[in-house]
């Protein structure tokens, strides 16, 4: 656990097990990698991992997520190396204890995974040196995701409301899509619960899993009653093939129940602010329209990602490591 | 030249027996129970349970095909250390035992290799594909006492009917693995509950388990076979079993170890020694269950033994394979779970482990009487140990228990007469 202003931990597993101090710690150290982005002098690097290794492990597609890591390494000046296994070269021969094994014989110092299969940077964790980082585990966790939205809806929740220490006590965030296959869900529901703020979410109930309400969260398959008094209005990505297992019956009733438009938005407060984690299905789950305004942070939190990102890596390699970990 | 094992407090289920008596053995065969009976040589079974050989009737031994995990050699072990000495495994072996070649050859390694009974089971159908039914009345006349396509269930309820009535006919059991896979096209991995949405692991809904319990159940009514539903989790399997049961079907029910002792809380950690097929449930799943027990709706105990290697298991969770040890465990896990929690009587759970488990697949085990063979089980039923995944006898070390304090610890396993295990 976190001392006042320590940071303890070894890896970043999951949003579920952090403190809410822990959460406002990194939230509270991106800033400082958000100025290196802006500087004036157009370079924009710090040295604070000069010398130590990066190995990025990604075992499923991703772009966004592996170039915001690529970058945030970069930027910190660590060097890099990328990994990429699709899932089914793996399960025919190498397990991911031995491919971890192999890139750390190479003497890496920090490892970011991705993986379609929730628990396996916890898996890593039991058996390997690096410190490990979840980039995003199957359905479970994507905890880096959690902590640049809500590092995105505190910035301009303090905007709104003119106060440089407004908090996300009380805000109201409605999440709005297949919340069943949804790593980002789960992660931002642990973070924007330990940050205070009440969470309502909206899917078709074939998208919904079970008892989630147990995790603190309302549940709605009403649209307009998830955007009623929501500041925050989150859209999630729908995957077309979930039409195929019967999930939904078409992206057009999915479009005429679930996206989030000017139409649904009547519902919302007027300053409500619209957030999607990428990459958007322009006019599906957001309409394109609503994607471009000006209350749109889509853009914002991809800047914000890599600062977070930053924030993590500088966190958990450059504090001291503690023998009792969990 | 005899045996007599003397002072132990001698547990006979079939005749209600349960006091102080000897038992006296020469060569494979009882030929006394009684009172101060004197032989060549004497077992001390002072402060232990003498009870007849337990009975498992549900067993992965994995040979031919997987023999890493575990051989008719080593999981015969298995069984000897936690008191067993007749064990029916399951046929999803590699090739499948669905011929009696294969009979023959599972007969064959049992002779040459087993230290215990191994009495085999087949499938149903061909190559377990639950098509086309298998050849019931030769693979019987080879030694098999069901037939089973455990593992899966059998999807056609076409082929189903025809399984039961065959197998009706040439008197063998049916022994259902119950799942709806028709229900699982997410993957399922664990119970589906708040655990699997939290961990973001796709879930086994128990009305899998249910709705294939209910098919098997009224075809069971249809055909008048002999159904023996595997491995209960469910608070609604149970009461299903229970309502057939009263309806007068021939039905029969089974609960694992594992299934009453924990919950998928065990899976917190993504601790694949805690996945299994059907999964590990919720408390009040584990209630029913005890429930069903206490009243006489489940019949049985028996440990789905189902070995996989260690490099097997440290795996992703999803990709790992289903199944846990269980023969070295069980004893003391119905001890702790269920006599020490005063849900059964110590003569009801050796009841539970031996003959009730003999009379479904029809073998002469799980009774101690004058004439019949020497499988005994002595045990002290107020030692306690702990478990030790790394001294087990399997090929395998997939437990969840280890680390756990068991109470009833074996002492003695006599098989045909032969000390086949002792501490």
């Amino acid at each position: 656990m976190a001392n006042e202003n320590v940071w303890t931990r070894k890896h970043l597993i999951g949003i579920e097990e952090l403190s809410r101090e822990e959460v406002e710690m990194v939230l509270d150290t991106a800033p400082q990698f958000l100025a290196v982005q802006d500087r004036e002098s157009g370079i924009k690097k710090v040295p604070l991992l000069q010398g130590r290794l990066i190995a990025n492990l990604f075992m499923e597609p991703s772009t966004r997520t592996r170039i915001s890591f690529e970058l945030a390494a970069k930027r910190l000046s660590a060097d890099t190396l990328t990994f990429s296994a699709s899932s089914s070269s793996t399960k025919k021969g190498e397990t991911l204890h031995d491919t971890l094994a192999n890139i750390e014989a190479m003497k890496t110092d920090l490892v970011v995974i991705r993986s379609p299969f929730a628990g396996a940077p916890a898996l890593l964790t039991e058996s390997h040196t690096s410190n490990i980082i979840n980039a995003g585990d199957g359905y479970h966790e994507h905890p880096t995701q959690a902590l640049l939205d809500t590092f995105t809806m505190r910035q301009h929740i303090r905007k709104l409301r003119e106060d440089d220490t407004a908090t996300l006590d009380g805000v109201r965030v409605a999440l709005i899509g297949d919340i069943s296959h949804s790593r980002v869900a789960r992660s931002n529901i642990w973070a924007l619960k330990k940050l205070g703020a009440s969470i309502i979410l909206c899917a078709p109930e074939t998208l919904i899993p079970m008892n989630i309400q147990k995790m603190g969260v309302e549940v709605t398959s009403n649209l307009k009653e998830a955007m009623t008094d929501a500041d925050v209005v989150y859209a999630l990505r729908i995957q077309m093939e979930r039409q195929a297992s019967s999930l939904f019956p078409s992206l057009r009733e999915y479009i005429r129940l679930f996206r989030v438009d000017n139409e649904s938005l009547k519902h919302a407060p007027d300053n409500a602010l619209i957030m999607h984690p990428g990459p958007i299905n322009r006019d599906i789950e957001l309409a394109s329209d609503v994607a471009d305004c000006n209350r749109s942070l889509v853009l914002e939190q991809v800047s914000n990602g890599v600062a977070i990102r930053m924030a993590v890596m500088h966190l958990l390699a450059n504090s001291a490591q503690p023998t009792d970990q969990e | 030249m005899s045996t007599v094992i003397k002072y132990g407090h001698v547990i006979e289920p079939s005749t209600g027996i349960s006091e102080k008596l000897d038992i006296l053995l020469d060569g494979k065969i009882i030929t006394q129970i009684g009172k101060d009976l004197e032989g060549d040589e004497v077992i001390d079974a002072t402060g232990c349970i003498v009870c007849p050989g337990l009975v498992d009737i549900h067993v992965h031994f994995r040979e031919p095909g997987f023999e890493s995990k575990e051989t008719i050699e080593s999981g015969s072990r298995c069984a000897a250390a936690g008191g067993f000495t007749s064990v029916v495994p399951m046929a999803n072996t590699m090739p499948t035992i669905d011929n009696a070649g294969m009979v023959e050859f599972v007969n064959r390694r049992a002779r040459e290799t087993a230290c215990i009974k191994i009495f085999p089971s087949a499938c149903a159908t061909k190559g377990m594909l639950g098509e086309e039914i298998t050849e019931m009345a030769e693979l019987k006349e080879v030694g098999i006492v069901a037939v089973t396509d455990d593992g899966k269930d059998i999807p056609s309820s076409w082929v189903m009917r025809r399984v039961m009535e065959y197998a009706k006919m040439v008197d063998l059991p049916y022994m259902a693995h119950c799942e709806d896979h028709s229900l699982l096209v997410n993957g399922g991995a664990m119970n589906e509950g708040y655990n699997s949405t939290r961990l973001g692991i796709p879930g086994i809904p128990k009305a899998a388990e249910e709705i294939m319990i209910e098919r098997n159940a009224r075809l069971a009514e249809l055909t008048c076979a002999h159904l023996h539903v595997q491995h209960i989790t469910t608070a609604g399997g149970v009461d299903i079993l229970r309502r057939y049961k009263a309806k007068g079907v021939r039905i029969t029910g089974e609960a694992s170890p594992h299934h009453i002792t924990l919950t998928d809380d065990a899976i917190e950690t993504y601790n694949t020694n805690a996945k299994m097929n059907p999964p590990l449930r919720e408390q009040s799943d584990i209630d029913a269950i005890k429930a069903g027990i206490a009243d006489g709706t489940i019949d049985i105990i028996a440990t789905d033994h189902a070995p996989h290697t260690p490099a097997e298991k440290d795996v992703e969770f999803e990709l790992a394979p289903f199944g846990i040890l269980g023969l070295e465990t069980s004893l003391g896990l119905v001890l702790t779970q269920l006599v020490d929690e005063k849900v059964i009587t110590l003569e009801r759970a050796i009841e539970m482990m031996t003959v009730n488990c003999a009379k479904i697949v029809n073998i002469d085990a799980g009774v101690l009487r004058e004439g019949g063979p020497a499988d005994i089980c002595i045990f002290n039923p107020d030692e306690t140990w702990v478990v030790d995944a790394n001294k087990s006898q399997s090929n395998s070390r997939n437990t969840p228990f280890d680390g756990m304090t068991l109470r009833g610890a074996i002492q003695h396993t006599i098989c045909d007469g032969e000390t086949v295990f002792s501490t």
